[in-house]
């Protein structure tokens, strides 16, 4: 038996990107503690839907916590409080009732705001299109035995390959860096053998359109790995500098 | 590839290039500690040692070039990736919290920029009253002119704002090593998963030693008005 739950919300509504922003409050009753973050907001909508107001806009897709839509900032933290959880996967249990709680768009300059907590992450997609791939003749697939690789390689691989891309690490940067998103992509691809043909060009193109794209520098504060849902260690960003210097010594 | 400018102005290179200044900075700041206590060897000992210094000619015009290249290489750096975080998240957050655990989000890594603009004002200063300051000439022992800055460091360190300055600035440079020790490892590649707190442990261990080692001076003058059992007169 559970118990409805009251919350007071402040959430960031902005009609377009070009239009001010401004912060709405409101206060929901019904919220209980088996809903998930998301779901809680569903119950906001459905009210502000019956009061013929516009609904609150924000994305997400799988709500498992797989595929990195949702990026909410909740309580000035990306994803909410809880360590490696994504924000489709926080349950209200996590909060009491009465609790007051401010939901934010995450803030980047290469992230613009589209609508409400809605924000063009597209600046990810273009440092994936820079070097982010493998290029491999197409054909049956290869049986997957055939290439050996040592094991501590595909555990490095497979923990950086983890990164789903939702952006909490720019969100919580205070330099609103993307070193993270983009070393992930860099070291889980340049850890493999079918990666590694492309390794140079990889980092310098990826590094360069990061830089491009207005991210900021990373100064090691390290908060990107404290609210990655994935739990992606900065190792990966000493990785790609160690990859970066050997790429530009070997020409 | 990218040429080797092209490189350097990258936000891996600048990092990098941040890490490698850094290091040299406190590599400088290990025998800047040494030479002072020659202060507490014999009653000639600083003056000799600075004397000595300054008889390198050529030799110490180049170390110098070469630290204020590495302090302004350094602050430059700083300065552009403090501007730089203002211009990658124009709209600031209404609400910001870290969220602790892993993170190194603390009072020392928030202040960088706080703590070494205060350092580099510090600079000026420092060289303009003890490298440039006024000496009396004494004779050494050997009958070898000298300037006295032993007696202009033992005057300064006797004054009680001159004492009180450099505590407040050396405890500035801990807070400043507090964050910038480790994360110059972390810039240069060398940190992984398994030896980051083994980094961040020595770079502690290092920050306090140097820096008790820094401060013990001023407070040791000052307690003792000059005149303490350690200072051989």
């Amino acid at each position: 038996m559970s118990t409805n739950m009251t919350i007071h919300l402040r959430y960031w509504r902005q009609t377009s990107p070009t239009a001010r922003g401004y912060f709405e409050n409101r206060t929901i009753s019904t919220v209980n503690e088996h809903m998930s973050f998301l779901e809680m907001l569903d119950v906001l909508n459905e009210e502000l839907q019956l009061d013929g107001a516009e609904p609150l806009e924000f994305d997400y897709d799988c709500r498992e916590g797989i595929c990195g839509s949702c990026n909410l900032v909740i309580n000035g933290q990306a994803h909410g409080p809880k360590k490696g959880t994504a924000c489709c996967q926080l349950h209200m249990r996590n909060y009491s009732d009465g609790d007051h709680i401010t939901i934010e768009p995450p803030r980047a300059s290469a992230f613009p705001v589209i609508k409400d907590l809605v924000v063009d992450r597209s600046a990810f997609d273009r440092i994936i299109e820079a070097g982010g791939y493998v290029s491999v003749k197409t054909g049956s697939a290869q049986e997957a035995n055939a290439i050996p690789i040592q094991k501590n390689d595909a555990d490095q691989a497979f923990d950086y390959a983890a990164c789903i891309g939702c952006g909490a690490c720019v969100a919580a940067c205070p330099n609103a860096s993307a070193s993270l998103f983009t070393s992930a992509k860099i070291s889980h691809l340049s850890h493999l053998p079918q990666g590694n043909v492309e390794r140079s060009n990889r980092v310098v193109a990826m590094v360069e359109q990061m830089q491009e794209e207005g991210f900021g520098d990373c100064s090691n504060f390290g908060e990107c790995e404290a609210v990655c849902p994935k739990e992606i260690s900065i190792a990966a960003i000493a990785d790609t500098r160690r990859d970066y210097v050997r790429a530009v010594i070997q020409g | 590839m990218p040429t080797i400018i092209k490189a350097l102005q990258s936000q891996v290179g600048r990092k990098l290039m941040t890490g490698i200044t850094g290091i040299a900075l406190m590599l400088f700041l290990v025998v800047h500690l040494a030479g002072n206590y020659a202060i507490f060897a014999s009653a000639e000992a600083f003056n000799i040692y600075t004397k000595t210094l300054e008889s390198l000619g050529i030799l110490l015009y180049m170390a110098e070039a070469g630290l204020l290249f590495f302090v302004l290489y350094h602050s430059f750096l700083g300065i552009s990736i403090w501007l730089g975080k203002r211009k990658a998240r124009s709209a600031g957050y209404e609400v910001y919290k870290s969220r602790g655990g892993v993170s190194r989000q603390n009072l020392a890594s928030r202040s960088m920029i706080l703590s070494g603009l205060t350092i580099l004002i510090f600079l000026v200063v420092h060289i303009w009253s003890f490298k440039f300051g006024e000496t009396e000439m004494i004779m050494s022992a050997d009958g070898e002119p000298m300037r006295d800055l032993r007696q202009l460091v033992i005057d300064s360190f006797t004054t009680w704002y001159i004492a009180l300055g450099y505590v407040v600035v050396l405890s500035l440079i801990t807070l400043h090593l507090f964050h910038g020790a480790w994360s110059a490892f972390t810039s240069l590649g060398v940190t992984n998963k398994n030896n980051t707190q083994a980094f961040k442990f020595g770079a502690y261990i290092f920050t306090i030693v140097l820096m008790l080692g820094f401060i013990f001076i001023p407070v040791y003058i000052f307690a003792t008005g000059g005149m303490g059992s350690l200072i051989a007169y």
